[in-house]
């Protein structure tokens, strides 16, 4: 009797063992890029020539991440990320503020004003959330060219906010439908209209949508490459786009350090909003997919 | 008195169907109606037609003797109590109150005033500062309640309020409103599927199924004279005996048939000069049935039948027969002693049963 | 007025998101399309010659190519991120103390940009200096590990990267899906002796259903768009070896000054995605008018 109860204690306690076990291997896997982007940014050229790709730097120098910053050529110019850390900024900031405004407001009207085709017209967006870039790629330069905003910083805000207002009504309006439409008809009946039970109720309210909302589109955007890429001329590329000539570029010696030490500048913002708001970001990954 | 509230051939459609099919009602200052039915009949939909919250496709709506078409809720002078409360969530019990004034642009001392008297009346002056979320669900019902006395308007409206509340807060809070009532002298409109609330509260009941009106009446008039089947089976509690009989005219009497378990029939005499078609529906109340010791009027008549089932229910004991196929509940003194398979008289009071046309389900007597 | 303006202001609020749908989605779409018939090159020409385009296309040896990778890193991606993220959120499921920690890492390289990822896993799979130098230097003199500049196998290190990048997603769809499983029943289960796996294999997973199309559906749609993965990582290269539809595109588009080309290989990317899409989208906004 003691002998069977031991036995199951003790296989329970191998099977814990080998799950924690199993779940450290896979840390590991997930780190591995990190650790080694990492550490080959505090190495010397000749350390990462002659050293192992997972060995821990012999002698930590931050030169590489000197380079990036401010001297690693992309392209013709030889400035660094820190030029177009800033276009990245200045594009990201206003984007995503006009689209999560846009879509809060879509959202509230969709979710609670239902009036006829306000289905429709959400299915439409909902449509072009899926719909894959190349596909617009083509009259988009053209007309920021008709627009005059080819290549600049405004035109690539346009797009990002065009094209980011169907995830942040659909956010929006997902949260908004939770809401009891009782609420709107009591306000109605106070007297408050439209925009006021926009401002007075559902505002104070949205706390939470809003910072999903946020980091979501904060993390597409500034990620973003392909309407980087397609939209954006020598001064006005994003950093995703000037990392990658930094990476990519065929001229000289290729510095391993300078590219691992340009990536991490590159990755540094979203990685550090995901660090510190990462549960509202996996709600925000969430939102909508999950049935229920 | 003056009508408060007119409801003249309204009619509403949703699509290609019709939810309300030529509503006319009306009412007089100072007097609680209830909007009663099963869900589906179209009583918060009416409500809301009221209300000004849905629009209605033909006829009109007088609140006060106004015309209501074109004019926004706000305008009406109506205060409305919803199923949830509908509590603004991030405001406190307060502001909510005070929300609606500040909106009008009522200055502000002015509000305080009114929110002191609101909330010594309903004696929530130590929530004020809460936030709904902190209140329990009767609090809510009271600063719900607080935000439309506020209004002093000319019409109350309530959704069904008592819904959401377990049975012994809804039979405090149902006392507290016919308190207001009867405090104020208000005029309400009340929604509700209970038919005990219908009956406790209203002075005037409006019975709807399906979109149509099937009687209105007092809680009285519902009660004893029910209009059609339907309300006959939805309105009072435990509901009313309906019997499948038939009819054979007599020299000076019609005779009722009624089939008992064993297949024989019983009969009663009707002695009223009534046009009875060959099948009727008797219907009759369980009170109305009595056993066979309770003869105080001439009109008793009895049936003896077979006891199915006993519910003793503390003063009475409901005894269960089977009549005309049906199982026919009486109400006996819960000192008289019956054994479930005797053969018991039942004493029919004639003078309150209800005759019903099998065919159309209307009421004949 | 005001009445008027109050009663219409929910419709002109949404109005110009709408115009912006229909013009920028929808007839950018139909713009794209129409160039997709005309034998534009540099400039776009509007007259329409047929399905030209459409024959280049697949006549081209490097669409061809474009074709198989995005089948086969498509149907490998799907397939092991999906595999990965359910094993992961089952082991996860098995009260972990430090299940936070761990979903945080395993996540975490979702927040990072392709390119970054591109870059990291070029470095790591770098033929001479990366895990091919690590494996040898531990004795393993023999070991070669040059797929990412092997035209055969390149494909493969898209696939490793994007894995990487897209598991900790899968896991964390999983693992809420895996909570959300009514509590009751397992409960009943367990009480009936029903053994753990059992209890994931037959009652878990089965009415994770809509979980699983939901993470199909996003991982397809991943998968379509590749591009900036491809591009970090491997350039396309070596050669076109590693080249995806959208690769394709871009280069007709921005490098070839084909515009044709560039716009019949996005239509045709548009319709995969399409048919992907569009009946799942349909089936979920059915049910939330249903609710």
């Amino acid at each position: 009797m003691m002998n069977n109860i031991n036995k199951t204690n003790y296989n329970n306690l191998i099977l814990r063992f080998l799950l924690y076990a199993i779940l450290l291997v896979f840390v590991l896997y997930y780190l591995l890029p990190l650790f080694v982007m990492i550490t080959t940014s505090l190495k010397s050229l000749e350390e990462i020539r002659t050293g192992s790709l997972v060995s821990l730097p012999r002698n930590v120098t931050f030169e590489a991440w000197g380079t990036a910053w401010s001297s690693a050529c992309t392209g013709i110019q030889c400035e660094g990320l820190r030029p177009f850390f800033w276009n990245s900024i200045f594009i990201a900031i206003p984007a995503v503020l006009i689209s999560t405004l846009i879509g809060a407001l879509n959202g509230y009207v969709v979710a609670q004003w239902r009036f006829k085709g306000a289905n429709i017209i959400f299915a439409l967006m909902l449509f072009g959330c899926f719909i894959p870039f190349q596909v617009i790629l083509l009259p988009m330069a053209r007309v920021l060219g008709i627009m005059d905003l080819a290549g600049t910083i405004t035109g690539l805000i346009f797009v990002h906010v065009i094209y980011g207002i169907g995830f942040t009504t659909l956010f929006f309006r997902n949260y908004y439908v939770n809401i009891p439409n009782e609420l709107v008809k009591a306000a109605k009946i106070d007297g408050a209209n439209f925009i006021r039970i926009f401002w007075s109720i559902f505002l104070p309210l949205s706390l939470p949508i809003i910072v999903v909302t946020v980091i979501w589109q904060f993390t597409q955007i500034w990620n973003d490459f392909l309407f980087g890429v397609s939209f954006s001329q020598a001064g006005t590329q994003p950093i995703t786009v000037a990392l990658n000539n930094i990476v990519n570029s065929t001229t000289g010696v290729k510095e391993y350090n300078v590219d691992m030490a340009a990536a991490i500048i590159a990755a540094l913002p979203t990685l550090v909003v995901y660090i510190f708001a990462g549960k509202y970001f996996i709600r925000g990954l969430t939102a909508g997919s999950v049935k229920g | 008195m003056t009508s408060i509230l007119k409801i003249k051939n309204v009619n509403k459609d949703f699509g290609k169907i019709t939810v309300l099919n030529d509503i006319n009602i009306n009412i007089e200052s100072g007097d609680f109606l209830v909007l009663v039915g099963p869900s589906g009949c179209g009583k918060s939909t009416l409500l809301n037609c009221i209300a000004g919250l849905e629009k209605i496709n033909s006829g009109d709506i007088f609140i006060d003797n106004k015309n209501m078409s074109d004019v926004a809720p706000k305008d009406r002078d109506i205060a409305m109590v919803f199923q949830s409360y509908a509590l603004y969530p991030t405001m406190t019990v307060e502001k909510n109150i005070t929300f609606g004034m500040k909106v009008r642009g009522i200055p502000e001392d002015i509000q305080k005033e009114k929110l002191k008297e609101v909330a010594k009346q309903l004696q929530i002056e130590n929530l004020l500062k809460r936030k709904p979320g902190q209140l329990s669900g009767g609090q809510r019902q009271r600063v719900a309640m607080g935000r439309a006395l506020v209004r002093n308007p000319k019409l109350f409206l309530f959704d069904e309020p008592l819904s959401n509340l377990d049975a012994k807060l809804r039979v405090e809070m149902r006392t507290e409103i016919k308190r207001l009532h009867y405090d104020l002298g208000a005029s309400m409109v009340y929604v509700t599927h209970d038919q005990i609330e219908a009956m406790t509260l209203a002075t005037k009941i409006v019975v709807m199924k399906d979109g149509f009106i099937q009687q209105i009446g007092t809680p009285f008039e519902i009660y004893n004279y029910p209009e059609n089947i339907f309300v006959a089976d939805f309105m009072g509690s435990p509901a009313m005996n309906l019997i499948e009989a038939k009819t054979k005219k007599e020299k000076n009497y019609i005779k009722i048939e009624i089939k008992l378990e064993d297949g024989s029939l019983a009969s009663l005499k009707e002695t009223k000069n009534l046009d009875l078609p060959e099948d009727i529906i008797v219907g009759v109340r369980p009170e109305n049935i009595t056993e066979n010791g309770n003869i105080t009027g001439s009109n008793y008549q009895y049936i003896s039948s077979k006891v199915d089932i006993i519910e003793p229910a503390g003063s009475d004991t409901f005894v269960v027969t089977k009549l005309g196929n049906k199982e026919v509940t009486a109400r006996f003194h819960s000192e008289t002693d019956v054994q479930i398979g005797s053969k018991v008289k039942f004493s029919f009071n004639l003078e309150k049963v209800s005759y019903f046309d099998p065919k159309n389900g209307q009421r004949i007597n | 007025m005001t009445n008027w303006l109050e009663k219409h202001l929910p419709k002109i609020v949404l109005g110009p998101s709408f115009i912006a749908i229909i013009l920028f989605v929808y007839g950018f779409i139909a713009w794209t399309a129409w160039i997709s018939f005309t034998r534009s090159r540099l400039m776009p020409k509007y007259d329409i010659v047929g399905f030209i385009q459409y024959e280049r296309l697949f006549d081209s040896p490097r669409w061809g190519v474009a074709i198989d990778n995005l089948f086969i890193f498509g149907f490998l991606f799907i397939l092991i991120s999906m595999f990965l993220g359910l094993l992961l959120a089952i082991f996860l499921d098995q009260k972990i103390r430090i299940e936070g920690t761990l979903r945080t890492i395993y996540l975490y390289p979702m927040a990072l940009s392709l390119i970054v990822t591109g870059t990291a896993w070029k470095w790591i799979l770098n033929p001479g200096l990366g895990l091919e130098a690590v494996f040898r230097n531990w004795g393993f003199s023999e070991f070669k590990f040059d797929w990412l500049i092997n035209p055969d196998f390149a494909i493969y290190t898209v696939v490793i990267a994007g894995v990487w990048q897209a598991s900790g997603f899968v896991m964390a769809l999983f693992l809420a899906g895996l909570r959300s499983v009514d509590q009751e029943i397992i409960k009943a289960a367990q009480v009936d002796g029903v053994p753990t796996f059992k209890i994931y294999s037959a009652i878990i997973i089965p009415s994770m259903a809509p979980i699983f199309l939901s993470a199909f559906i996003v991982l397809a749609h991943l998968a379509i768009k590749s591009f900036d993965l491809v591009i970090a990582l491997t350039g396309g290269g070596p050669g076109y070896a590693t080249d995806l539809p959208a690769t394709y595109m871009y280069t007709m588009a921005f490098s070839r000054g084909d515009i044709g080309q560039a716009a019949s290989s996005a239509i045709i990317m548009m319709i995969v995605v399409f048919a992907v899409v569009v009946p799942y989208l349909y089936s979920e906004l059915r049910a939330k008018n249903d609710e």
